[in-house]
């Protein structure tokens, strides 16, 4: 029998945090100005789950990994140029809203669903991994209750490491209050890892993984279901960007004597 | 009113967190006819701190919470939200409360909201939360129950209760499971901490710190040591940009930097009343963790740096490794 992991990925695309972004209020919710035209990445912190998944299944022999996204299925085929260089995945799409104003459970409805119907997984070696919060709604629940509705109770959000142990099970560092880890051992999958930063590097670009990607994506994109809008029961009343903009001092030919003196004044202040 | 549960995680030690004891007395102040449920080994004991005008209070303990797990915790809190019946359930921000609710909240038809920065109670409960990693903030209200919502500190109008609750507390039963098993605890940091979160002041360095400097040499080794003796004498928390903490390699690192002290996009977002970033460009998606910081201050070589651009109340063009130098001498 094999042991490997099946990792799934759950991960999106977010507007490129380089933008300024603008909210607009419409009859079904807010969104975003010129939301369609905007640029958009992976979301970061699922996109260093991404890594992970990939390194991770190249030291268990007979792993594999697959990303699913949902979003609008045209800026979905846009990031897959960029991010299927990244990793060897298997591509599940789904097409809708990647809005930070969709409901989590809802996106999180339309992801178990798709998970459930990806051929060939098999749930008992899943591994189930995303960002511990998107770059959009930024909750932290949606992979959590991906989880629960696929039925899988051992959880871990923030992760930063996992070393599996030669019994099949692992152990994981999750993020947690005052700057410290806490260590956990799992008896093995399934299980939801919910990630952090972890400690590997952005890939560089490889072509070759690309085009293998590639063969899987296009088809993935042409047979992605809709789900919509996913709002769910949410009733929004107003969105704001309340300004930020200081009016800025900028003190150009102090000397440094007269700076120094001027800030310890203020910290002690 | 919709009936409402407060729910209180205990820390590993027993205790229960300063945030958490803030959001009891606040959540009892707006709505004094709640329920408190109290989860953790130990619960019963930790109970004491329950202010003595609440009405009911649930516990669920024993040994499986000893250490947070996804798993027991959830089933804990689960059986607590069944037994207070609750409609509306109000906890702390919290790595335990994030972690498990929102399984429960998919265990009893209900949804969760997290990160909530203000909630009005009453007839219809209306929250207010950040999106877009503290871009954009957002007013809303929803229609499904139970609606679990995690608290910043803050949210509520603060208040004062006295501990004490001497009633009789209801024990809740669960069932615990034993696939995860947590270790304990290690610091995430090797050496001195540098992240404290109740410090007054943030000092932020960035990759300049690193960068070649005007004689054409890097000054790490010197880098270092004004750091470090900047967060000595002022007891500063250390936060830092993305580029500084990503770099790997000889030489040219901050030895005691990881990407715990990263703040920003895909940092954290820290809270103190003061902050001074020094050698750090202020592009946007570092300065968007900076939104819960008061008073803002930057050095930096370059006028135009994106601190210029309002982003911050003061900025010093000037050499940070000069300034330092004597900033230190001052301080110290
Ligand atoms: C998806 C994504 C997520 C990101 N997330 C984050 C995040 O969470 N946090 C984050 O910080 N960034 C993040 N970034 C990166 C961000 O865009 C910037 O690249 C980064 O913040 C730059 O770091 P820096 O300002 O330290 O370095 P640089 O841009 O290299 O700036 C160095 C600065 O040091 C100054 N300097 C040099 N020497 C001196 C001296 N002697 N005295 C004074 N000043 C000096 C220079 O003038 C310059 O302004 C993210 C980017 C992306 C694309």
């Amino acid at each position: 029998m094999s042991n490997g992991y099946h990792i799934v990925v759950c991960g999106s695309l977010v507007p490129d945090p380089l933008q300024t972004l603008e909210p607009v209020m419409a009859p079904d919710g807010p969104g975003l100005k010129n939301e369609a035209m905007l640029p958009s990445v992976l979301d970061p912190w699922a996109a260093h789950a991404l890594y992970e998944a990939a390194h991770l299944a190249k030291r268990v022999p007979d792993s594999k990994v697959w990303l699913a996204s949902l979003g609008p299925k045209p800026k979905l085929q846009q990031l897959m140029m960029a991010v299927a260089q990244k990793a060897p995945f298997e591509f599940v799409a789904i097409d809708g809203s990647a809005s930070g104003f969709a409901d989590s459970f809802e996106t999180a409805q339309a992801l178990a669903k798709a998970i459930q119907s990806i051929p060939g997984l098999d749930r008992d070696r899943m591994l189930l991994f995303g960002g511990c919060s998107s770059a959009s709604r930024d909750a932290g629940t949606t992979l959590s209750m991906v989880g629960a509705l696929l039925g899988v109770e051992d959880q871990f959000l923030a992760v930063d490491e996992i070393e599996p142990d030669a019994d099949g099970g692992f152990r994981v560092k999750e993020r947690v209050e005052g700057a410290q880890y806490l260590v956990s051992r799992c008896a093995g999958a399934p299980a939801v890892l919910a990630w952090a930063t972890g400690n590997l590097p952005e890939p560089p670009n490889n072509p070759q993984i690309g085009m293998a990607n590639m063969r899987g994506i296009l088809p993935a994109l042409a047979k992605a279901p809709s789900v919509g809008a996913l709002r769910g029961g949410l009733r929004f009343e107003s969105v704001e960007t309340p300004s930020q903009r200081r009016e800025t001092r900028v003190v150009k030919d102090a000397g440094v004597e007269e700076i120094a003196r001027e800030l310890a004044e203020w910290i002690r202040g | 009113m919709a009936k409402t549960l407060i729910l209180i995680p205990l820390e590993a030690d027993g205790t229960v967190g300063k945030a958490a004891r803030d959001l009891l007395a606040s959540a009892l102040a707006a709505d004094p006819g709640a329920d408190v449920g109290v989860f953790g080994k130990g619960a019963k004991q930790a109970a004491d701190v329950v202010p003595a005008s609440a009405s009911r209070v649930l516990v669920a303990g024993g040994d499986g919470l000893a250490s947070p797990t996804a798993a027991n915790d959830a089933r804990a809190c689960e059986a607590l939200v069944r037994a207070s019946g609750s409609q509306l359930v109000l906890a702390p921000q919290h790595s335990r409360t994030a972690r498990c609710l929102p399984l429960v909240a998919v265990r009893t038809g209900g949804r969760i909201d997290t990160r909530v920065a203000g909630i009005s109670l009453g007839a219809e409960t209306k929250v207010r939360r950040w999106y877009y990693r503290q871009r954009m903030q957002a007013a809303f209200t929803r229609e499904e129950r139970p609606w679990f919502l995690l608290l910043e500190s803050g949210a509520l109008p603060a208040a004062e209760a006295s501990a004490g609750f001497s009633g009789a507390v209801e024990e809740v039963s669960w069932e615990p499971c034993s696939r995860t098993q947590a270790l304990g605890t290690e610091a995430a940091i090797a050496g001195e901490q540098t992240i404290r979160p109740d410090a007054d002041l943030l000092l932020v360095a960035g990759a300049g710190w690193t960068k070649k400097q005007s004689d054409g040499q890097t000054h790490v080794p010197e880098a270092e040591e004004l750091i470090r003796a900047f967060l000595r004498a002022t007891g500063a928390s250390l936060g830092s940009s993305k580029s500084l903490v990503d770099q790997k390699g000889e030489g040219a690192v901050i030895s005691f930097l990881t990407h715990m002290n990263q703040v920003g996009q895909t940092g954290s977002s820290p809270r103190h009343p003061k902050g001074l970033a020094t050698c750090c460009h202020g592009e946007e998606p570092h300065v968007v963790g900076w939104r819960f910081i008061g008073e803002r201050r930057a050095i930096n070589l370059d006028p135009n740096c994106g601190w210029a651009q309002g982003k911050a109340d003061v900025l010093y063009v000037a050499d940070a490794f000069a300034v330092l130098r004597r900033l230190n001498e001052l301080l110290g």
